[in-house]
């Protein structure tokens, strides 16, 4: 057996943390993602079935939701994002699938994203100039596609004005982290 | 510009890819006795209005549904924003 080091996306052993006064950013590599996309004609059946298994309701269009093990994000029409822990959740798609059957799709995402949590007051003034999202405007527990730094991400607000995640492609994590910090020193006082 | 999208909302031109004239939904029966005059015509001519026009954007940077957006091409008012899967789905296509 080869003697493997999983690396974060950053390509470091542990998650980095920048913190700012009234803000942090933290990498998060401990969130295992699933997409589950409804077939045509059997939308209601998967709905059904996949939120009686994660414990929670599938959220609508922009929302997304929080449950005690899996975590729910709206991304089109019939299709969310499924997350959970990754230590006990690792094969988050394999756990999905038996419970959706041929009601969906699910497809592994788990080490497709990188994640950064960003907490603090300062994190409204950090992305109304990063995305043309109407970041002051969105709820807790809302999600919506956006573009930071010509990078498609999406952005989750976990708690309006104070808490949000940002799911990037893993391949520009560096370029994502870069534009998160560049813009927390500019928002955030010294 | 903004496209009033009828899942999300208000969002900006940017985030969308432009296709063309929505009749692209209208494929013609390739078994039909006509197909081949029904292609050419499918597939080349497309009216030009100086005017309203529905036409087929991709929301690439959302949530990757097709629009039919009603515009009016000599002052880009948008009259009308609907998921094309309903449209198509309204003219007896798909299942």
């Amino acid at each position: 057996m080869h003697k493997l080091k999983a690396i974060t996306p950053l390509g470091r052993t542990e998650p980095k943390t920048d913190n700012f006064t009234g803000l942090s950013i933290t990498e998060n590599p401990a969130r295992a993602l699933a997409t589950l996309t409804a077939r045509l004609g059997h939308e209601t059946a998967c709905t059904a079935q996949v939120s009686a298994f994660i414990g929670c309701d599938l959220p609508g269009p922009g929302k997304s939701v929080v449950g005690e093990t899996y975590g729910a994000i709206w991304i089109a029409p019939s299709s969310w994002m499924i997350e959970a822990d990754h230590t006990g959740h690792e094969l988050i798609a394999q756990e999905l699938k038996p419970v959706a059957g041929e009601t969906a799709s699910v497809v592994e995402q788990t080490d497709a994203w990188c994640r950064f949590d960003i907490t603090g007051s300062a994190a409204d003034d950090l992305f109304e100039r990063l995305c043309n999202v109407d970041v002051r405007a969105m709820n807790s527990d809302t999600a919506t596609r956006t573009t930071i730094h010509h990078i498609g991400c999406y952005l989750w607000c976990r708690k309006a004005g104070f808490e949000y995640s940002v799911l990037g492609p893993r391949s520009s994590a560096g370029s994502l982290h870069h534009a998160l910090v560049e813009v927390a020193q500019a928002v955030c006082p010294v | 510009m903004i496209i009033d999208h009828p899942l999300l909302g208000p969002r900006d031109a940017q985030e969308f890819v432009y296709l063309g004239d929505a009749t692209l939904i209208d494929r013609p029966d390739w078994q039909a006795e006509n197909a081949a005059e029904a292609f050419h015509d499918y597939l080349y001519l497309r009216d030009n209005p100086a005017g309203e026009h529905r036409e087929l954007w991709y929301h690439e940077q959302g949530d990757r549904s097709w629009l039919v957006v009603t515009r009016n091409t000599l002052t880009h008012e948008i009259t009308s924003v609907e998921l094309a899967r309903d449209v198509a789905r309204a003219r007896g296509r798909g299942r």
